[in-house]
């Protein structure tokens, strides 16, 4: 992983001509062609479009035409992202073969700033679970250790970075499905605070939590992809009316003076490695001049219960629009309703269903006080919570994961047990904050921990800060 | 029956709730035209079919047509929210409705009938259409049985307000007053065409009976009623079925009904126990819409007069009552502006009126005849230059021409004037020519007067008005 190339480098070396973007994707397409067929990163690799993107750049450059923050950089993406023309699955069956007509505004604005799309990632269908294993498709495998998981739901995303398909991807997050995945193949990997990026053109999980963000293999990386993305858009009427941070300009800003918290009524159940590394990026932030400080979120363990109310409820409606009569699979029946029914069942896999289950309960009348008007209340505890402890310190530091990777069907019989895995996550997509994953050296079995970052709205710039310094100290 | 306030002793409690949608360029969350009559299926996109990732963004337009409706019906118009309502139907794309729910735009108006009869207003609320089904073969156009459906997804997201009166409606006249004068208020204020046989004004009406003291009873709820009309109908047969069975010992049930207009009667469509539930929730691809203080009054300030004011107005003007149909249909087709100028031109205001009502009916708000030509002919009418059978002729040629030079179109068919020395010479002929009628006739049989008038029509060869001669004759008998 050393010697890799970052997309500064090759955005720089592209611009002068001295590194041809066709060169950058033939190294891709090699690495895809020795190794996919083992990591079963991608859903669709579309080289084809990418060689004559990337001829294009070149052909750009060679005319003395500007080309853009991004030439030559090749991104995966998340295959819940629509591209014009080319197939978007979420890893469904109900939508395979659905070629969406317009292009997400992350595509667009990657595009126009000379991005090579080398194709779509695999996840866990409609993006909901934390290994990549619910997937219609067949599950993606960690680069770092085939027998284990790459986290999820943007598995694909990262083990194509981890793996060398791809200098950069985006990913979707919506408890925590950037950053785990991000922490469990040692990249860094950002849920912006909601609001910063579009979502026009991101098939929706839960509307109120969901962002999409960058996997990096550097913060500088991060912070280049997330000047590209962020930004206000107006097709998003939940997008915030601000222009993208400049993020590039504080990483080598370090730490002195500032406040780190510390959670001291964490959650429990996090192995003892990736405790000790949490630790040990505390001590590296005190060395850079920064101070720690304990705050308390009593809310956060109740976040868990929160978010498995609000994000299936949310997720019941926007499902419903997979109903076999405009688009995707049909399964013909007798009559509408047996449509439905046939359509749904075949379409969706286990936990989709589940979820589908558990979000409509959750609306139904007579329930709804009880668990979703519940749920909302939490999210507003825990949103107060954090506010609070933000009065004492400027980010908090937690682990991204309770564990380093796992192995293939360690959690897929216990739901509740895959569940925790987004347990330090899942606070800040319920308060819409911000938060990243930075790789903090190795925990068991040599693999990648990750420490999260964890910042109030529109605390980019100070949690790319903190990034840079522990990228730093590793 | 329609305007009694009590049938066999029991009173009638309706409450409706009207959907309009509005005159739009586009669709209440996307680009798309929204626009009745176009080819199936072409004013669509990402948005209008639910698309996967497409995203919903409020149309502006849309939000002050809402707010202007909202306040000509002295509604307070208030911080709100959209909600999701959640039923699987093949016309419906994205499975959800964006409506608004808990948070209404406008909430807490009232609208005025004649003789001063204020209907609440609970709520006025934006809404997206639902696309439009065809279901072909089987009966009655329903889904069931039927051997396929069409869909056309031109109507689905065209933004809609759906108007919901409190229960101060006591008889079908009241309500096919109301949704008169709902109509005539969407016309003026130009939120909506509102054109029921477009389905651009849909109404659905809650029918309960009760005895006056009592507690309200059930109600029932009566679908496609699409016409004034029918409003008035499905109310009273919907009353006397609800009064029939509670006469006879039944009960009444909280049900959907439907309105067959051909029958004359409601079908049940369902029940409340196998209601739909809805799961509404807070539409999380929108944001909340706080209309700041300025727009509100901006749009207060800018509402035209409305109707009730209108037709104050022009009975006022006009000397005729404010009750008449000529005033209530000349405010309605928006042409009261206009015999407001033929009287600034120096017009006769009162025969204006009678010109326009008459003759009008298919003429724009303001009509092609220009004001100054139905001036003038008021006058020559109302200064008996020309008779009322030949200001009507002369009336049907300025709509025919769309105006004209009335002096020279009385002179042309040879109406010119006849002046009163010529009148006097012409009655004197007539009452030497037959002294048995004028004697007759001064005796005080008025049946004698018939001939002297018309000896005097027959030496003026038709050009003598008929009232100018009564006149004549009148004040002669008596001197």
């Amino acid at each position: 992983m050393t010697a890799r190339r970052t997309a500064l480098d090759i955005a720089e070396s592209v611009k002068t001509g001295a590194l041809s973007a066709t060169a950058v994707l033939e190294e891709n397409l090699s690495a895809i062609a020795a190794r996919e067929s083992e990591v079963h990163a991608f859903n669709l690799v579309t080289a084809e479009r990418a060689r004559a993107r990337a001829a294009r750049i070149d052909a750009d450059v060679k005319a003395g035409k500007s080309v853009g923050r991004l030439a030559g950089v090749t991104v995966a993406l998340k295959d819940n992202m629509c591209t014009r023309g080319v197939e978007t699955t979420c890893s469904s069956k109900i939508l395979a073969g659905w070629k969406p007509p317009y292009d997400a505004t992350v595509v667009r604005r990657l595009e126009e700033e000379g991005a090579v799309i080398v194709g779509k990632t695999n996840l866990d269908e409609f993006a909901m679970g934390s290994s990549t294993e619910n997937s219609a498709f067949g599950p993606t495998r960690n680069p770092l250790d085939t027998t284990r998981v790459p986290g999820g739901s943007s598995g694909g995303s990262a083990a194509a970075v981890a793996a060398g398909f791809s200098t950069v991807s985006l990913g979707s997050d919506t408890g925590g499905s950037i950053r785990q995945p991000a922490a469990l193949c040692g990249l860094v990997g950002v849920k912006p605070t909601y609001g910063m990026v579009s979502r026009q053109g991101l098939i929706a999980f839960g509307s109120s939590l969901d962002q999409i963000g960058p996997f990096a293999t550097t913060v500088a990386d991060a912070a280049l992809l997330m000047e590209v993305i962020a930004g206000h858009d107006p097709l998003d009427s939940t997008s915030l009316p601000r222009a993208a941070p400049d993020l590039s300009a504080v990483l080598a800003q370090g730490v002195e003076g500032m406040r780190i918290g510390r959670i001291t009524d964490m959650p429990e159940g996090s192995s003892p490695d990736v405790l000790a590394r949490l630790d040990t990026a505390f001590d590296a932030l005190r060395k850079a001049g920064a101070t720690v400080v304990d705050v308390q979120i009593p809310s956060m363990s109740y976040g868990l219960t929160a978010y498995y109310l609000v994000a299936p409820a949310e997720a019941s409606s926007n499902l419903a629009r997979f109903d076999g009569v405009r688009y995707g699979l049909r399964v013909d029946a007798k009559d509408l309703n047996s449509m439905y029914a046939t359509t749904r069942s075949a379409g969706f896999g286990d936990e989709v269903k589940r979820r589908i289950m558990l979000g409509t309960y959750a609306l139904s009348a007579g329930y709804y006080d009880a668990y979703y008007g519940k749920a909302l209340k939490v999210r507003r505890l825990i949103a107060d919570d954090f506010a609070k402890a933000y009065q004492d310190c400027d980010v908090i530091l937690t682990p991204t994961s309770p564990t380093v990777a796992f192995k293939f069907g360690d959690k897929t019989s216990n739901p509740l047990a895959m569940y925790l895995c987004d347990v330090f996550t899942i606070p800040t997509n319920l308060a819409g904050h911000a938060a990243m994953s930075v790789p903090f050296g190795t925990g068991e079995a040599g693999l990648p921990v990750g420490v999260q970052v964890l910042a109030p709205a529109l605390g980019e710039a100070t949690m790319f800060r903190v990034a840079a310094e522990l990228e730093r100290a590793v | 029956m329609s305007t009694e306030r009590l049938i066999d002793g029991w009173e009638l409690v309706v409450g409706l709730e009207v959907h309009v949608e509005l005159a739009t360029k586009t669709k209440l969350f996307s680009a798309s035209a929204n626009r009745f009559g176009d080819e199936p299926n072409t004013n669509i996109d990402p948005v209008t079919l639910g698309l996967p990732g497409a995203l919903p963004v409020l149309n502006r337009h849309a939000v002050e047509l809402a707010m202007r409706l909202g306040l000509a019906l002295n509604c307070r118009v208030q911080p709100c929210t959209f909600h999701r309502k959640n039923y699987f139907y093949p016309d419906l794309p994205k499975a959800y409705q964006i409506s608004q729910y808990d948070q209404p735009l406008n909430v807490d108006g009232w609208l005025m009938l004649p003789g001063e009869v204020r209907i609440g207003i609970e709520r006025a609320h934006l809404e997206e259409d639902t696309g439009k089904s065809t279901h072909a073969g089987g009966a009655e156009g329903r889904i069931q049985g039927s051997d396929y459906s069409l869909i056309d997804f031109n109507r689905a997201g065209v933004p809609l307000v759906e108007i919901v009166s409190r229960p101060d409606i006591r008889t079908s006249e009241q309500a096919k007053q109301y949704v008169s004068e709902l109509r005539s208020i969407l016309l003026a204020v130009g939120a909506s065409d509102a054109k029921m046989e477009e389905g651009s004004m849909r109404c659905d009406v809650n029918v309960s009976v009760h005895k006056p003291g009592t507690p309200f009873g059930t109600r029932c709820e009566i679908k496609n009623v699409n016409s004034i009309r029918s409003v008035g109908r499905a109310i009273e047969y919907e009353a006397r079925r609800q009064i029939d069975l509670i006469s006879s010992g039944g009960v009444v049930k909280q049900q959907t009904l439907h309105w067959d207009d051909a029958s004359g009667r409601t079908n049940v469509l369902r029940t409340k126990e196998d209601a739909d539930d809805y799961r509404y929730f807070l539409e999380p691809d929108l944001v909340p819409l706080v209309p700041d203080v300025a727009w509100v009054e901006r749009i207060r300030a800018a509402l035209p007069p409305l109707p009730a004011a209108r037709r104050l107005a022009l009975s006022k003007l006009t000397g005729a009552a404010i009750e008449s149909e000529a005033v209530a249909v000349v405010v309605e087709r928006g042409q009261d502006d206009y015999i407001n100028a033929v009287a600034t031109v120096g017009g006769d205001a009162s025969r204006a009126l009678v010109y326009v009502q008459q003759a009008f009916a298919d003429e724009p708000s303001t009509p092609r005849v220009p004001a100054g030509d139905l001036a003038a002919l008021s006058l020559l009418e109302k200064n008996a230059k020309v008779t009322a059978t030949q200001a009507k002729t002369l009336l049907a040629e300025l709509v025919a021409n769309g105006g004209g030079d009335v002096l020279a179109m009385a002179k042309a068919k040879g109406f010119e004037a006849m002046d009163s020395g010529a009148l006097e010479s012409l009655v004197d002929q007539a009452i030497a020519a037959d002294p048995d009628a004028w004697a007759k006739y001064k005796a005080g049989e008025h049946k004698a007067m018939g001939a002297l008038v018309g000896a005097v029509m027959k030496l003026s060869t038709g050009k003598a008005d008929g009232k100018a001669v009564t006149a004549l004759l009148q004040t002669k008998a008596s001197s």
